[in-house]
């Protein structure tokens, strides 16, 4: 079963910067666990564009569908046996990246 | 026919998380469950009038209830469909040996109770699939609409199903949080029945606090070893124990120090001290107590004392001490402060008190604890804006009478 797991930034609460060898070696221990399927840190939000070609034209928007303070990070696709193992994971991540994780299952 | 109507009844309350858990097991589902359980239930009714409560009512009601839901597969046509794609996982490796008794309903109950769910949608799906109670009722209980209630339940298995919550029982290290999730969900039934009580409470609701205990009663049975659950179930009792004292006959709640402790039921006062002497003895034995524990031990020493004023106050203290540590809630304090006021005076008591309100200001409880102590010291005018508050503040019909009376007693 696949989950998209989201690191989530906030920008009235930035959470620290200097996470990146914490989180190379949570990656090293996913992926020998069998759990890692796919990471990606994510561009800043306002590298961001929406296209809406439903009607006549194509519309492009500058910055990303939703403006929140709250915005992706970056995001994993683990693989994983049920939600308890996800859920495991995702608080070990958390704390790694000391940042708030949603984990949401592929349907 | 009465005979068999209390056999079935019986039965109801005996064999329905059984069969259900049995059922979630067996086909993976938590819909076919209940609908196969509920179906082989609306069998018994049909058939044991006429044909005799058989010898064995759970095992009737499981082998029926099995055969209700391959029917319900056949019919549905989709049998092999929805073996692959069952509801639940399951873990197929041997439960460690955590003092917990091997049982299907202990899984149902830590799946229902999983915290992965909201609250609220806990509290429904336990009271549904463990103890039986109709959605018509649970709603009543809980005072909306039946419709909401039914998709709260709805959406509750929805994502049990979409994001593979397993039907396991815990590992030994996740064992105490996820306990302690089941029990948050038995407390907040029986707090909800309990605030309910009184003349005019639709009876659903006051029912609640007898079917929380009823379910710590089973998850006692489920799981012997735990000192938390032994102690939420003595909690419960000590406090059941005072319900009728608790509410006049015009419907106003009359408070710990009014009570008339005769109308205390001494059974369930019996089976609490038990259970808190079990725990005092594990806690001289080296194990911490919790906070339902400690709670359930400052109950005790209440339902001790034959009249407030032989209250041993001074262990209610060292009770709360160790509570704050566990848990440093405000209003632990605020409980904390009541006892002080009895030691070492109002007017220590109300600058602990007052340094609690920027936390809780909105509370009405904060008020009145207020209002009770500038009472004591004669601060009339402060006492009575103090009630003024609480009254505004409390949702309780019980309570407000009972804050009124207090304010309109002020010289």
């Amino acid at each position: 079963m696949q989950y998209l797991v989201s690191v989530i930034d906030d920008m009235s609460n930035p959470g620290k910067t200097d996470r990146r060898p914490a989180i190379s070696e949570f990656n090293e221990r996913l992926i020998a666990d069998g759990y890692w399927v796919f990471a990606g840190g994510l561009a800043n939000p306002d590298a961001a564009t929406v296209i809406d070609n439903r009607g006549e034209q194509s519309v492009f928007s500058d910055g990303p569908f939703l403006e929140s303070k709250e915005y992706l990070g970056g995001v994993w696709v683990w693989e994983a046996p049920d939600l308890d193992v996800a859920l495991a994971l995702a608080a070990e991540a958390s704390k790694i990246c000391d940042r708030k994780i949603e984990v949401r299952p592929f349907a | 026919m009465n005979d068999v109507e209390d056999a079935i009844t019986r039965a109801y309350h005996d064999e329905w998380a059984r069969v259900v858990a049995g059922l979630t097991r067996r086909f993976g589902n938590l819909d076919l469950a209940e609908d196969a359980a509920a179906e082989a239930f609306a069998t018994a009714v049909a058939r044991w009038p006429a044909d005799g409560v058989p010898p064995n009512p759970g095992a009737w009601l499981a082998t029926t209830a099995n055969r209700k839901g391959i029917d319900r597969l056949r019919r549905e046509n989709q049998r092999d469909r929805k073996h692959k794609e069952a509801q639940l996982v399951f873990d197929h490796t041997p439960p460690e040996p955590i003092g917990a008794i091997d049982d299907d309903r202990l899984r149902l109950i830590f799946t229902c109770c999983h915290p992965a769910l909201a609250m609220e949608s806990r509290v429904a799906l336990t009271l549904r699939m463990v103890g039986g109670l109709t959605v018509a009722e649970i709603a009543r209980a809980f005072l909306v609409p039946e419709s909401t209630m039914g998709q709260r339940i709805t959406r509750a298995k929805a994502k049990i199903k979409a994001a593979r919550i397993p039907y396991r029982m815990p590992s030994a290290a996740d064992l105490p949080g996820r306990v302690s999730g089941v029990l948050a969900v038995l407390f907040l039934v029986f707090n909800e029945g309990y605030l309910a009580t009184g003349p005019g409470a639709d009876p659903v609701r006051a029912d609640l606090t007898a079917e929380a205990i009823r379910l710590t009663r089973l998850v006692r049975a489920l799981l012997p070893e735990d000192g938390e659950v032994a102690g939420l179930l003595a909690l419960m009792l000590l406090t059941e124990a005072r319900r009728t004292a608790r509410i006049s006959m015009d419907g106003e709640l009359i408070r710990l120090d009014e009570q008339d402790r005769g109308a205390w039921d001494p059974a369930l006062i019996a089976e609490g001290h038990r259970l808190v002497r079990e725990r005092l003895a594990a806690a001289a034995a080296g194990e911490v107590p919790g906070r339902y524990q400690i709670l359930a031990a400052i109950g005790a020493v209440h339902t001790s004392a034959r009249d407030i004023r032989d209250t041993d106050w001074s262990q209610v203290l060292a009770l709360y001490d160790q509570l704050v540590n566990v848990d440093p809630s405000p209003i632990i304090a605020l409980n904390r402060a009541i006892a002080i006021a009895e030691l070492d005076g109002p007017d220590v008591a109300l600058a602990i008190v007052d340094g609690l309100e920027a936390e809780l200001n909105g509370y009405h409880a904060f008020h009145a604890t207020r209002a009770d102590l500038l009472r004591r010291l004669g601060r009339s005018q402060d006492a009575r804006h103090a009630y003024d508050e609480a009254i505004d503040l409390a949702g309780n019909t019980a309570e407000t009478a009972n804050l009124t009376r207090r304010r309109d007693q002020l010289k």
